[in-house]
Parts: structure tokens; C-alpha cells; sequence
């Protein structure tokens, strides 16, 4: 982070006791449910590196789940998240491994909704509360969820690029940030862009109908 | 329009001698610039933080907490039970300030909400300090939000030449700039001067130079919770010393540019791995083994 503002050094507000370890947690399950899009029925969620070895002294167990469950993470409620879940019905687990990962605050959350779609997100709590994506649905990308995010999963052949921004420059939208990851020449290809304003049900739909190449779009 | 951008303190001075600002008000013009928002949308974003430091302080103050692991809770309380008796060697109003400083670190660690400043395992000194103090001297909330500009514009110096994080730089990097904070903000608000106030700063931070972060199992319990009292006692100490007309010899840029060099010099051991200090003790030790089963 350069360029800090004062509510970098006096804030955030948040459920303790560690901005990374709880607050940051917090974040990535409400980043998993934000991609679920949905009420979520069953949660299985692995916690790796010190994650796993300080996680439940520091209640990154209950930090997810509360995430999940759409609690923030200066909500109160944080602390009794598996009680909230048990409540909500939400079938919870929280499982700890100690294999090997390339972040030691990585967290990977497996999501089923009501209608038994299926969500993955592997993530991690990079300090200060922040967090980075690395994987969703099986997808390498790389996101930090600061700035309203749009993501596109299309096949990866010339000019989809330019179809999806065109779009979004017609809509007045500015890119902040923008990467695209593939897992092969014409594979599965994926889009992550950051955008300054969030991008709307109806600018989506434009893209799913005017792109062909591209086979998903949602914003978290 | 003018331009409030600062990375020094001694940039921060010249900005406050030119414009006969306090340091507080000056912070706040830089964060009105920077985010394009009105003065009031910045002011009740920082109100926001006061309100949940205050409820922060009322909370562990009321005692019967525990933390998650189950090590601590209850000390913030004891502490001001001992104040109130009349009988302490510190004096009452040092001790009601450190132990409101304790009573946040102990919601901290109960899974309390409260506000980082600068981060979550030295998020007492701050609120403790100016809430008790003002509670003393009367002083106001629209008083008390530009002292949390002042403190904000001391950590961002420090956030901007050093670092504020334990694991860069030990626990100097996080109750030291805290107390630094402190130190500043209750320089301002008891009427000391923009120079007066960065001495303030230079000499908490000087205070605890080289200081470890060695968190027991590693959690944010102990010795975070102790290291707030003491990071508050040495805040009210840097405040009075500099209202007194006592000067930091070091100026506080070079005292920042110093920690730094401290926090490199420092074996990863001793920043917030656990893995030396206090948090390598055979009791330490053992609660971590414990933890685990």
C-alpha cells in the first residue's frame, strides 16, 4: 500500500483479534458467498499454513463462517457464527491441513447452495485485513475485491477482449484494473476486471448477449 | 488549490507553520483532497470510530470477558479497581488511562469489535489514552476527532518511512507507533504546538526502540494486552515530557528512519513468528502445545 489515507492507520473497525487472521478471514467468506450469489445450504472450508496452526485461537474458523453466512467483519454477531449457522441450517466444517501452501493465510471454501450449484474459492488473508483470490471454480486468477469486480469466463480466441471492454466503455464504465488467465491456447479463459463503479445486472446480460465467446458473467 | 500532501514530519511542520494550522486540522484537509469527500463525510467516518473505541473501552472496562484461547480477560478491570482504591503508585489518572488502554486489547482478543490504531494488537493505546484523559479534562468529541487526524498523520509518517506492521517490524513498529500516535494527539489537545507534538512522538517511539513482537501460541493476548499498558503509560509520559519543554535531541523523522533500520536488523524470530522472546519460553511453549490439542 503507498498511498495511505488516515482510515488506513486509524481503522479499520473490526471484530478482533487479528486483521489478518479474523478480520481478513471474514472477508473471504463473504467474497465466497458474494460468488455463490445465493443462500448457502452446506460449507466446507480448509484452512492451511497458520491459518491452521493459530486459526482457532484467533477464531478464523468462526470469521469464515460468519462470512458466509453475509456477516461483516466488524459485525458483533462474528463470534457466534457456528451458532448462527446451526440456526440458519448452514452445514458448516471447518477442517485444518497441514499441507503445503504458497501463502501461510490461505483459505479454501467450498460452497453448495440450495439448489445444489457448487462454488469454490481458494483465497488469501494477505495482511491489514486485505485479502487476494487466487482460485474460483478451478480458475487461477488473482483479485483483491477493494473495487467492484467483474468476471468473465470465455473461451480464449481473438477480439473477446475488446468486445467485453467496448461494452463497458459504451456504459461509461471505468477499468481500474484489469488481467485476463487462461489455462491453455483456446481453453477456458478467464477475465478479472476491477472496475471504479459497479457493473450493473443489465450491462452483464449485455456482454452474455453480444460476446459470444464468453460462457459466464458475475460481479462480487 | 493547496497542496497538503506531506511524507516527512518535517514536512507536516511546514504545512502547519504556513497555513497556522494544528497538525489534527491539517490531516484532515489532506484526507478531504485525497478522497474527494466533504468534510463532513470524513468527520463521521472518523465519529463512527470514535463511538465504537468508546464502546471498546465501556466493554472491557465492565470485565468478565475471556479470550477466545481462554489465556486472558479480566486484567483491564483489576487494574481500574486498584486505581480507584486510592492506593496505587502510578497515580489514579495514569492508571485509569492504561487500564482503559488494556480493556480494548482484551475485547480485541474476546472478539470484540474495536478500531485498529495502527493495527488490531495495538489498538488500546490511543482510544485509552484520550478517552480517559478526556473524560478528565472535559475535552470534546469535535476535540477529540481532530486528535484522531493528529495520530493518524503521526502513524502515516511512520506507516510511510518505517512501518507499522510486527511482522516488518516487531512490536516497536505497532505499540511504538501507537504510543507515538498517542503521544501527538494528547500533546495537541492539552494546547502543545505542532513541534511539540513530533517531539512528543519522537520520544515515545525512541521509548520502546527495538522492541519484539513475540506473541505467546502466537496470539494477540500476551504480551500484546501488557505491551498496550505500557505503550499508554509511555504516551502520557512523551506527552507531559514535551509539554514540559523537554525536547527529542533526534528530530523525529531520523527517529523513524531508525526503527526502521532496528526492524531490519531484527531476526524474523522476533517479529510476530512465535518463535523467539517470551513466545519461546518452555511456558509459553507448553500453553501453544496445549492450544493445539
Amino acid at each position: 500500500m503507498q498511498n495511505y489515507g488516515v482510515f488506513d492507520i486509524i481503522g479499520p473497525r473490526m471484530v478482533g483479534p487479528s486483521s489478518s487472521h479474523t478480520a481478513g478471514a471474514a472477508k473471504l467468506g463473504l467474497m465466497a458467498r458474494k460468488i455463490a450469489g445465493e443462500d448457502v445450504k452446506k460449507a466446507k472450508i480448509t484452512l492451511y499454513g497458520s491459518f491452521a496452526t493459530t486459526g482457532p485461537g484467533h477464531g478464523t474458523d468462526k470469521a469464515v463462517v460468519a462470512g458466509i453466512l453475509g456477516l461483516a467483519q466488524d459485525d458483533p454477531r462474528l463470534r457466534y457464527s457456528m451458532l448462527l449457522a446451526r440456526e440458519a441450517d448452514v452445514d458448516a466444517t471447518v477442517e485444518l491441513s497441514d499441507e503445503p501452501v504458497d501463502h501461510p493465510n490461505t483459505a479454501r471454501i467450498e460452497l453448495e447452495g440450495a439448489d445444489g450449484k457448487k462454488t469454490l474459492l481458494i483465497g488469501q488473508s494477505v495482511g491489514g485485513g486485505n485479502i487476494l483470490v487466487t482460485n474460483v471454480n478451478g480458475l487461477e486468477m488473482k483479485f483483491s475485491g477493494e473495487y467492484p469486480t467483474l468476471i468473465v469466463r470465455h473461451t480464449d480466441v481473438p477480439g473477446v477482449i475488446n468486445m467485453v471492454t467496448l461494452i463497458l466503455a459504451k456504459e461509461q464504465i471505468n477499468v481500474a484494473f484489469m488481467r485476463v488467465f487462461r489455462q491453455g491456447k483456446r481453453g477456458g479463459a478467464c477475465m478479472v476486471i476491477e472496475t471504479d463503479t459497479p457493473v450493473g445486472e443489465r450491462v452483464r446480460q449485455l456482454i452474455k448477449d453480444w460476446c459470444d465467446p464468453v460462457t459466464e458473467v458475475f460481479s462480487v | 488549490m493547496k497542496d497538503y500532501t506531506f511524507r516527512k514530519g518535517i514536512e507536516l511542520l511546514a504545512l502547519c507553520e504556513q497555513a497556522k494550522l494544528p497538525i489534527g486540522e491539517i490531516m484532515l484537509l489532506r484526507e478531504l483532497d485525497e478522497s474527494e469527500r466533504s468534510r463532513d463525510e470524513v468527520l463521521g467516518e472518523m465519529a463512527k470510530n470514535l463511538e465504537t473505541m468508546r464502546a471498546s473501552v465501556e466493554e472491557g472496562l465492565s470485565g468478565g470477558l475471556r479470550s477466545v484461547s481462554g489465556l486472558t480477560g479480566g486484567d483491564a478491570a483489576r487494574l481500574r479497581a486498584h486505581a480507584g482504591a486510592g492506593e496505587s503508585l502510578s497515580g489514579g489518572r495514569m492508571l485509569e488511562a492504561v487500564a482503559a488502554s488494556m480493556a480494548v486489547v482484551e475485547v480485541n482478543a474476546s472478539m470484540g469489535r474495536i478500531v485498529a490504531a495502527p493495527t488490531a494488537g495495538a489498538s488500546g493505546i490511543l482510544p485509552g489514552t484520550l478517552l480517559a484523559c478526556a473524560k478528565r479534562r472535559g475535552w470534546s468529541d469535535e476535540a477529540l476527532l481532530l486528535a484522531l487526524f493528529n495520530a493518524g498523520a503521526v502513524g502515516l509518517v511512520i506507516a510511510k518511512n518505517a512501518s507499522i506492521s510486527g511482522a516488518e517490524g516487531g512490536c516497536q513498529a505497532e505499540t511504538g507507533a501507537a504510543a507515538a500516535m498517542a503521544a501527538s494527539a494528547l500533546t495537541e489537545l492539552s494546547g502543545g504546538t505542532p513541534a511539540q507534538c513530533l517531539h512528543a512522538a519522537a520520544m515515545a517511539l525512541k521509548n520502546v526502540m527495538g522492541l519484539v513482537c513475540d506473541p505467546v501460541a502466537g496470539l494477540v493476548e500476551c504480551p500484546c494486552i501488557k505491551r498496550n499498558a505500557i505503550g499508554a503509560a509511555n504516551a502520557l509520559l512523551c506527552a507531559d515530557m514535551a509539554l514540559a519543554g523537554i525536547e527529542s535531541l533526534i528530530p523525529f523523522d531520523e527517529v523513524v528512519l531508525a526503527m526502521k533500520s532496528v526492524g531490519r536488523l531484527m531476526s524474523p524470530d522476533l517479529r510476530e513468528t512465535a518463535r523467539g522472546g517470551v513466545a519461546a519460553t518452555p511456558t509459553a511453549r507448553a500453553i501453544a502445545k496445549r492450544l493445539e490439542e
